[in-house]
């Protein structure tokens, strides 16, 4: 343990590492904790336990091999960093996805972004210390999974989206299955609120703790969920639509106080208003080809600087490409929206018990290989 | 041989109530071990333990033989002789409140006049077994489990106690055996609902049960005083938690729900001990529905709610009951 020896005011704190090897971290995280008594004056998170290079990675090989990376940076997200990054490739060579293919793209990211939801729904109530709601979320959680495993081959790290469409097409079974998921989840929002939100430990447990104003978050750069639990109702799939999001119908759910109550209100809304542009989406799916037409093997980005943003489960992705013309990427920056949100911890949590530290943690929704990537 | 005359039958008894003793502890360790497991899994839409035996019933006897060929791992830098004594201190003094709880009024091993007293006398020593175990482990977050343990122990027995005086102002006597017999026409949790529903509170907190599991609270302390513990030292501290809900349960059915008071069973002199078992184990099912269902606390709201709410109510519940018994 590295840790430094206290100055003089500060001797009588208690320093507890919290992690690598923590329940409530979600993965290799360590944050340190300076403790007085169950109180954390102060947090640091230090990171870079699970740093796999992933950027780096992307200027030596060709620019389109590197799909499969951005799945292993947000194994939760995966179809959407996909998304965001056949994006990026399509809009530095000019190559257009056609209209099926941004429909299929949109349908299989929203249940993505649902599953997402659904594990954090589970995983932060198992941090507040309520063990049971985790199976019921993987219960349906699990639909989800089998149906993308149907279409895309593969379970949580996806690699489904190409430059200039999607590698499958979906199916009969795939839309009957999705719509009958759809009716599936819907029937259970209810048990969700009834059983779990309206529990009186549990408002107890969320109500104002972690404020955040969109002040801070502007400082820190945190977006997604926590976002638009201060009031600002930013969505990338709004502030700058892309796909063919524009042509649906659904809100941005937002509530004022900032606090972890609010972030969890959030996220529980935006389930449905997934499952709205799902329907939507299986309603208007145009017929047609699924790649565009001419695709070249090898993929030549004109020198220049090219950026793609897109809306992740927690927040604001956006790829940055600087390219010289070959056709690996010079530079590829990824900024997750994870790393901008934990970086709000130190302020949010400053003060705070132990257990609120747990409960203002989790209601970030930490993705560590996303931080670490 | 006088003396050895009028000593035998003494001897004997006490040998009967220690076997007896011990196979109720690990008989309900066996028992509720499965059945807490087993009512999790259902409560968590999947089977539980399902591949030893029939339905996973041998499951227990197995981790049972397991934890025993388990090394004991001690810390370095440990308090090796606090950090070994802490799991004998928190299994052994359950052993003694079985002796007075009257299982029906045939079956009781001493009937004192001061049983309540030393039921509560006992009980509290087990607070010590894990201020030592989580001082002794030499880890933070076994020292956080065993301050949480300690504040909140000592502050939920109050409420407890102040509740149960109440039943014992109405009957005068500590005697279990007397109290358990003074509810033949109505049972105390109709006369006494308020003080019946402190006990209840106070009884999940007593056993460090969630929603007030505070000191093994597993997200925050990773597993709160045991953290360090492992093997057979483990498992005292998890037999003697389960003892001790059995004797939590069995005091507020002995005060509140009649004791062995029931519709007598054809061709059974004990049908009473039947339904003395039959109400522990209902509370002990709402204990385990109750663990699985809620979040946990937070630490201060834990307290607020035991100084500011439990504390005043049984005392103004103690102090009507006290006018109505002189008034009447």
């Amino acid at each position: 343990m590295n840790v430094d020896v206290l100055e003089d005011e500060r001797h009588h704190r208690f320093v507890l590492n919290m992690g690598p090897q923590h329940p409530s971290t979600h993965g290799v995280l360590r944050v340190l904790l300076e403790l007085e008594g169950e109180y954390a004056m102060s947090l640091q998170p230090v990171l870079g336990y699970g740093h796999r290079c992933h950027e780096k990675i992307a200027e030596y090989k060709p620019a389109k091999s590197f799909m499969p990376n951005t799945a292993r940076m947000d194994y939760l997200g995966a179809l959407i960093y996909n998304h965001g990054y056949a994006q990026l490739l399509e809009k530095a060579t000019g190559i257009e996805a056609p209209q099926r293919a941004e429909y299929i793209r949109v349908i299989t990211s929203e249940l993505n972004r649902i599953q997402s939801h659904l594990l954090w729904y589970g995983a932060y109530l198992l941090d507040l210390g309520a063990f049971t709601p985790i199976m019921y979320s993987f219960d349906d959680r699990e639909h989800i999974l089998d149906i993308l495993e149907d279409v895309t081959g593969s379970r949580l790290t996806y690699c489904y989206y190409r430059v200039g469409g999607v590698c499958r097409d979906i199916d009969d079974k795939f839309i009957a299955g999705t719509r009958q998921f759809i009716d599936r989840l819907r029937s259970r929002f209810p048990m969700y609120e009834d059983l779990v939100n309206g529990n009186v430990i549990l408002q107890n447990r969320l109500n104002g703790i972690g404020d955040l104003t969109p002040q801070t978050c502007a400082r820190y750069g945190v977006t997604g969920p926590l976002l638009r639990g201060t009031g600002v109702a930013y969505d990338m799939r709004r502030a700058e639509p892309y796909s063919v999001y524009p042509e649906f119908d659904f809100e941005i759910p937002t509530e004022t106080k900032g606090d972890c109550m609010a972030s969890f209100l959030v996220r529980f809304r935006e389930m449905e208003q997934s499952l709205r542009i799902i329907e939507q989406a299986l309603d208007r799916l145009p017929e047609g080809p699924i790649m565009a037409a001419k695709v070249p093997k090898k993929l030549k980005i004109p020198a220049g600087d090219y950026n793609s943003s897109v809306e992740a489960p927690r927040g604001e992705l956006s790829y940055y490409l600087v390219a010289d013309g070959s056709d690996t990427p010079y530079r590829l920056k990824v900024r997750t929206p994870s790393y901008s949100n934990l970086s709000v911890v130190s302020e949010q949590c400053a003060g705070m018990l132990l257990s609120d530290v747990v409960s203002a943690m989790g209601s970030l929704d930490l993705v560590i290989p996303e931080i670490d990537r | 041989m006088e003396i050895l005359n009028s000593i035998l039958p003494e001897l004997i008894r006490i040998v009967i109530c220690a076997v007896c003793g011990a196979v109720i502890v690990f008989g309900n360790a066996l028992v509720m071990g499965y059945a807490e497991r087993k009512l999790a899994g259902h409560f968590m839409l999947r089977p539980g333990p399902m591949e030893v035996g029939f339905h996973g019933i041998i499951q227990l006897v197995v981790d049972g033989l397991k934890l025993m060929g388990k090394q004991l791992v001690v810390p370095a830098k440990a308090d090796k002789p606090l950090f070994m004594l802490a799991p004998i201190l928190a299994f052994a003094p359950v052993f003694i409140p079985l002796l007075v709880i009257p299982f029906s009024d045939k079956l009781q091993g001493f009937d004192l006049d001061v049983g309540l007293l030393l039921i509560l006398a006992v009980a509290s020593i087990n607070v010590l077994a894990i201020l030592i175990g989580g001082w002794g482990s030499n880890n933070k977050y076994s020292l956080f489990g065993a301050f949480r343990s300690v504040a909140q122990n000592v502050a939920y027995e109050i409420p407890m106690l102040i509740s149960l005086l109440a039943i014992v102002f109405m009957t005068n006597t500590f005697s279990l055996r007397e109290i358990a017999a003074a509810q033949s026409p109505v049972w105390f949790v109709i006369l006494q609902p308020l003080a019946f529903l402190i006990y209840i509170v106070a009884m999940v907190a007593e056993t460090n049960r969630a929603p007030f599991d505070l000191p093994e609270a597993e997200s925050e302390l990773t597993a709160g005083f045991h953290t360090e513990y492992s093997g057979m030292s483990f498992s005292l501290f998890v037999l003697g938690e389960y003892a001790n809900m059995f004797i939590v349960c069995s005091i507020a059915t002995v005060f509140f729900l009649g004791g062995d008071s029931g519709i007598p069973l054809p061709y059974f002199e004990y049908s009473g001990a039947i339904w003395f078992l039959a109400k522990v184990y209902a509370l002990m099912f709402f204990l385990v529905w109750i663990r699985w269902t809620y979040p946990r606390t937070r630490f201060d709201q834990l307290m607020n709610f035991c100084w500011k709410y439990l504390i005043p109510f049984s005392l103004v519940n103690l102090l009507i009951t006290v006018v109505m018994v002189k008034l009447i």
